[in-house]
This record gives C-alpha cells, sequence and structure tokens, in this order.
C-alpha cells in the first residue's frame, strides 16, 4: 500500500507500531483506557479479551478506523492519529472477510494494488494477484465470483486480498470466528505458518485462548479497556501477574484466603480450614490482603496414599481426555477442585472412580499467590 | 377467508381484463366481443393527438424520472450521515410525500406554482433588457416534470435507502482499508452496491409519471399526456380505441414494473 509517510527509523530493533497511552472514550463509554503497547517488526502479537474488553478498539485505531480520543499511534515511528485509513500502509482482514461481492476474486486481490498511484502497470497486477493466490493455496481460483467460495476459501481470499500489499502491520480481527472447529484449527496453522513465510507482522484480535496460546508470539490480554499483562504464551501461563490472568490463559484452581507472610521468595496464604498454601507472589501483594492461590490442575498429584503434605478428598467425577484423565475432587475445607493425572501417573496408581478416597498433593511452594480482582 | 380474497381479487383485476380484452374487439362496441382484430391499436397509434400526447408522457416520464433517481439517490445517500431528530424530520416528510393523495399535490402545485408565477412574469418583464416582449413562465412541460420529479425523489429515496440498509458497512471500510479515497470508495464500491436500487428507482419513477392522471391535470397547461388524453377522450365515450391505449400503457407499466423488481431481486443474491 501506498504510504505517505517516511519511515523513521530502519533500525531493526524499533517497534514497528506503538500505543502510547491511547485512550477512546465515546461520551461516557470508554473503550480503551490508556493502552500503552510497542509491537515488534516481524511478531505475532494477539489482543486476547472478552468481547468488550477494548481489543477490538485497539486494532481499529492501528487500522485508523477509530482516532484515540488521548494518547498517539504511532507507525514505524511516525504519529498517525489523524492519517486515515486510505493511506496507512496496514491492512485488515475483517471478521466476516468483507470481499466485495460485485468482483471476482482476482479484482477483490487486485483491488489495493489498484488504488496506487501511479497505477501499476496490469500484467504486474496479475502477476501478483496469481502469488497472492497461490500464497494461500487457491491457485486457479482467480476468475470465481465470491459467493461460490465456501466459508474457508473466502478467508483465504480476504488474507490474499490483504497480504497482496505488503502490509507493514496485517490486522486480523476474529478471522475464524466463522469457520467450523476443524476448519479454524487447519487455518490456524497454515496462518502461523504464513506469518513466518512473509515475516510479516500480524496482530490478531480473539476471545478464544486457545487461538491466541497456539498462534502467538506475544499476547497482550485486556479486560475492560485497558491491558493486563502482555508476555509470551508461556510467561502467561507460568507467571500470570493477576488472577484474571490465570483465569483465562489455561485452566487452574482458586483457593481464597489471607496473606500471612511475605518473603521475596516465599509468600504463605491461609486458605479455608486453616491449610496453608505457599508459593511465589507478583509484587505488590501485602500481608494481611485477601488474595488466591492459584494451582493448576497439572500441578496437582493424586494418589491413593498420603504422601507427606496431602489433602484428602473424594472423587467427584471423572473425564478422559485422551492422554490425561481430569478429576474434579473435593475437600472438606477447600471444596472442589480439578486435577490433571498423565497416563503415566494413572498406570502407577491405578484409575480413580467417582466415590473414591484420594490424597491430593503439591509440590511445596508450587502455588503462586495472586491478588483477586 | 380464501374465497373472500378470491372475490377481491376478481373485483380488482376482471375490470383490467375486460379492458385488455375489447381493446380486440372487431366491433366497435364497447359491451359486446365480435370478434379479435388489432384495428383499434392501429387507429390508436395513427391518431396524432394519442401520439402528441404519448411523446409528452415520455418526455415528462424520462426527464422528471432521471431528475427523480438524480437527486433522490443524492439525498439518500447525504441521509446516511444525518441523525437523531433531522434524520426523523426527513423520514416523516419522505413518507408523507408519497402518501398524501395525488390530488392533494396536484392542487397544492397548482397554486404554488401559479402564485410564483404571478409574482415573477412581472418581475421579468420589468427587468426584461431586449426590445420586444419578455418570455413569461407558464404551466406546461416544465410544471409537469418538477411537479412529478417532486413526488417520484420520495419513491428514489425510499428504494435507494432499503437497498443501502442491505448493505455490508465494512465493505466502505475494507475499501479504505486497500487504499481507496472516500471517492474511490464511492465510485468503485458504494455505486456498484447500490447501482440495483438505483436503477428500479428510476424505471419506479418512469411508471409513476408515465401513469399518473391526477398531478398532470392540474399542473398540465397546454400539454395534453396520455391519461389526460384518455380522461377527455372518454367524455365522448368509451371506444375500443381508449381501450387499446389503456392496454398499451398498463403493458410498458407492468414491464417497467417486473424489469425493476428483477433487478432488485438479482441485486439482492449479489449482495
Amino acid at each position: 500500500m501506498e504510504s505517505k509517510l517516511k519511515p523513521a527509523s530502519e533500525e531493526r530493533d524499533a517497534p514497528i507500531a506503538e500505543l502510547r497511552d491511547a485512550s477512546k472514550h465515546y461520551g461516557a463509554v470508554v473503550a480503551a483506557e490508556g493502552l500503552n503497547l510497542a509491537i515488534r517488526r516481524g511478531e505475532f502479537l494477539s489482543f486476547l479479551g472478552p468481547s468488550g474488553c477494548g481489543k477490538t478498539t485497539a486494532l481499529r485505531m492501528l487500522a485508523g478506523f477509530e482516532s484515540p480520543t488521548s494518547g498517539d499511534i504511532l507507525l514505524d515511528g511516525q504519529r498517525v492519529n489523524d492519517v486515515p485509513p486510505h493511506q496507512r500502509p496496514v491492512n485488515m482482514v475483517f471478521q466476516h472477510y468483507a470481499l466485495f461481492p460485485h468482483l471476482t476474486v482476482a479484482q477483490n486481490i487486485a483491488y489495493g494494488l489498484r488504488q496506487r498511484r501511479p497505477r501499476p502497470p496490469e500484467d504486474e497486477i496479475s502477476r501478483a494477484v496469481e502469488r497472492a493466490l497461490e500464497t494461500v493455496r487457491l491457485p486457479g481460483f482467480g476468475p470465481r465470483r465470491i459467493w461460490e467460495m465456501s466459508g474457508g476459501q473466502q478467508q483465504r481470499v480476504a488474507l490474499a486480498r490483504a497480504i497482496v500489499n505488503q502490509p507493514k502491520l496485517l490486522l486480523l480481527d476474529e478471522p475464524m470466528a466463522a469457520l467450523d472447529k476443524k476448519l479454524r484449527r487447519d487455518m490456524q496453522i497454515e496462518l502461523q505458518t504464513l506469518q513466518r513465510q512473509l515475516g510479516i507482522t500480524f496482530i490478531l484480535v480473539t476471545h478464544d485462548q486457545e487461538e491466541a496460546l497456539s498462534m502467538s508470539d506475544r499476547i497482550c490480554i485486556m479486560r475492560s479497556g485497558r491491558i493486563v499483562q502482555v508476555g509470551s504464551p508461556r510467561e502467561l501461563y507460568d507467571r500470570p501477574a493477576s488472577r484474571y490472568v490465570a483465569d483465562f490463559v489455561g485452566k487452574s484452581n482458586f483457593f481464597p484466603g489471607t496473606v500471612t507472610a511475605v518473603s521475596a521468595g516465599r509468600t504463605e496464604l491461609a486458605a479455608a480450614g486453616g491449610h496453608v498454601i505457599a508459593g511465589l507472589a507478583p509484587v505488590g501483594i501485602a500481608a494481611g490482603q485477601r488474595a488466591s492461590a492459584s494451582l493448576r490442575p497439572e500441578q496437582i498429584a493424586l494418589t491413593r496414599k498420603p504422601a507427606g503434605h496431602a489433602l484428602p478428598v473424594t472423587v467427584v467425577n471423572r473425564i478422559f481426555l485422551g492422554e490425561h484423565t481430569e478429576y474434579l475432587v473435593r475437600n472438606g475445607d477447600l471444596g472442589e477442585f480439578l486435577v490433571l493425572v498423565s497416563r503415566q501417573a494413572e498406570a502407577s496408581e491405578g484409575g480413580f472412580e467417582p466415590g473414591d478416597q484420594a490424597f491430593a498433593s503439591w509440590s511445596e511452594g508450587a502455588a503462586l499467590i495472586l491478588e483477586d480482582d | 377467508m380464501r374465497l373472500y380474497a378470491l372475490a377481491v381479487y376478481l373485483f380488482l383485476y376482471i375490470p383490467i381484463g375486460v379492458i385488455a380484452l375489447f381493446s380486440f374487439n372487431a366491433g366497435r362496441h364497447a359491451a359486446q366481443f365480435q370478434g379479435f382484430s388489432t384495428q383499434w391499436y392501429g387507429k390508436a397509434l395513427s391518431n396524432p393527438f394519442v401520439m402528441d400526447a404519448l411523446q409528452t408522457s415520455l418526455t415528462v416520464a424520462l426527464a422528471s424520472a432521471l431528475l427523480a433517481t438524480l437527486f433522490g439517490t443524492m439525498a439518500a445517500l447525504a441521509l446516511q450521515s444525518v441523525r437523531g431528530r433531522v434524520r426523523m424530520a426527513f423520514d416523516a416528510l419522505i413518507y408523507i410525500a408519497v402518501m398524501v393523495p395525488g390530488i392533494v399535490i396536484g392542487i397544492a402545485t397548482l397554486i404554488a406554482l401559479v402564485t410564483l408565477f404571478g409574482w415573477l412574469n412581472p418581475l421579468i418583464e420589468a427587468l426584461w433588457p431586449l426590445a420586444g416582449k419578455a418570455p413569461q413562465l407558464s404551466l406546461g412541460y416544465g410544471s409537469l416534470i418538477a411537479a412529478h420529479g417532486l413526488f417520484t425523489m420520495a419513491l428514489v429515496i425510499i428504494i435507494v435507502r432499503a437497498r443501502m440498509a442491505g448493505m455490508d458497512r465494512s465493505l466502505i471500510e475494507a475499501s479504505a482499508d486497500l487504499g481507496a479515497t472516500p471517492w474511490g470508495t464511492f465510485r468503485q464500491v458504494t455505486l456498484p452496491q447500490i447501482f440495483p436500487g438505483i436503477l428500479a428507482g428510476f424505471l419506479l419513477a418512469f411508471t409513476f409519471s408515465f401513469d399518473d392522471f391526477i398531478i398532470a391535470f392540474f399542473v398540465a397547461g397546454s400539454q395534453t399526456t396520455l391519461p389526460v388524453y384518455v380522461f377527455s377522450s372518454i367524455r365522448r365515450g368509451v371506444t375500443p380505441e381508449i381501450n387499446a391505449i389503456g392496454t398499451m400503457v398498463l403493458a410498458v407499466s407492468l414491464v417497467m414494473l417486473i424489469a425493476a423488481q428483477a433487478i432488485l431481486q438479482r441485486g439482492r443474491k449479489a449482495a
């Protein structure tokens, strides 16, 4: 896409795009508040959060469909707050694709190139279109009409229409929402491969944590118009900054209680029934405050005999997941929680049936003590 | 219930059917069918008064439909960015324009134009810089086209707006996102998307103008449109020639309406 902006910096490390304290208000409604984010060149970044969390607003500010009420949007170091969408070197794949129904597949893909001034010669355009169709694995589909294409094919056309312009950012607005589950999985892998191959910075908006976890280099978790935490999928999973993030990324058990002791490597929480759970805590947790201990189901072991510091539990339910079995167990003090047992562990301990008595244990200090929000 | 509906339809359509049937009557009496003939069509088409009236009707219909389509489309586009009370007021006015009886529009337009001419004509005469007689405004083609154009413009606005409402807003954003200027987006996306509505609006406007008797009766001045001609000649009795003219007008209108409907249907599929 033609840009009226000159790149301020060709430096590899300079962020390709930035949100600087960007807020968007609609009257009294706050869609986004004080967003700060530097998007790295060539990364696959996802905005993750429930609907209404401001992720789409963030994307639309990058595309130019919304301008921030306050703060700045930067593309390649240049402030673009007032640059209209048609002058931004950024392309978007829309949620329902927004393909032009009166144009053929090839004409749709060529649309962006045809807007350039000076307009590239026709043979150059048709070669670029053919290449883009091959990239999305739809060679020869150029003359088709849009309504002759299936949902999955339409999505590839939308993708081709965006990447043919070699944008600085490719914005994807819940692109998988309209696809069925199987197709979605295939498309996720394909998108990821494509991103590596093209080296274009991809920014995905999604409410599907699995999708964000499996595809992204980094995830930006949002809630009520604010950024809650930014990090790699692993960082977010292992070191969530709050209960909200731990709950949103993967499954976790939460045991509410009061913080009793805080020291460098170890924070203690007194949960229901006087059970003390120890673990790491993010900075800012103070003794005496209410918090929750978070334990991932796979961090908890289930045994027939008490192994050191173990909680007596009753098995309530069992879900077979193939490689793992998920048990819902109940403790008199702490209530119900989930335990994920691997096939291997189950082989040594034997399977549990609902109603069985067992013991749940975890390695000392494995929990995360997180602020409730 | 069905029987009742059937009775209503028969009551509505039998007279029309009879007119079409008797237009092919070989005899000259309107009451009894004396064999098939197309002689009345020949007679009607070779009647200079009929041809004159037809020409007037076609000219007025074409001109008013073009004007209505142009301004109606522009109004529909502009109304998109109008919100709140102003929008409600415009919506109400547009629907009123369609619902007000023709006779009211006819009389109101006549009074308005005559009053206007009454003010303007002396002014033109006073300011006329050349020698000789100053031109005078009077009822005729101009008033017919203006009255029909204003009335049918409301139809065009309604049809084009319905079409726009069915259009996916994200298409416009997608076009801008791909680098098209606002004018480029209008030309390459909006216009092709709403074109079926514009065309259907034009055809409907043409049909309404071509069929209209009441408004034309008041504002035609010295001109005679086809419906006005039919009305005046009916006073001398219904002849098969009148039936033939009526049937032809009906055929033209039906073809136009069917075409408009087909365009809208096809457009809906492609949207």
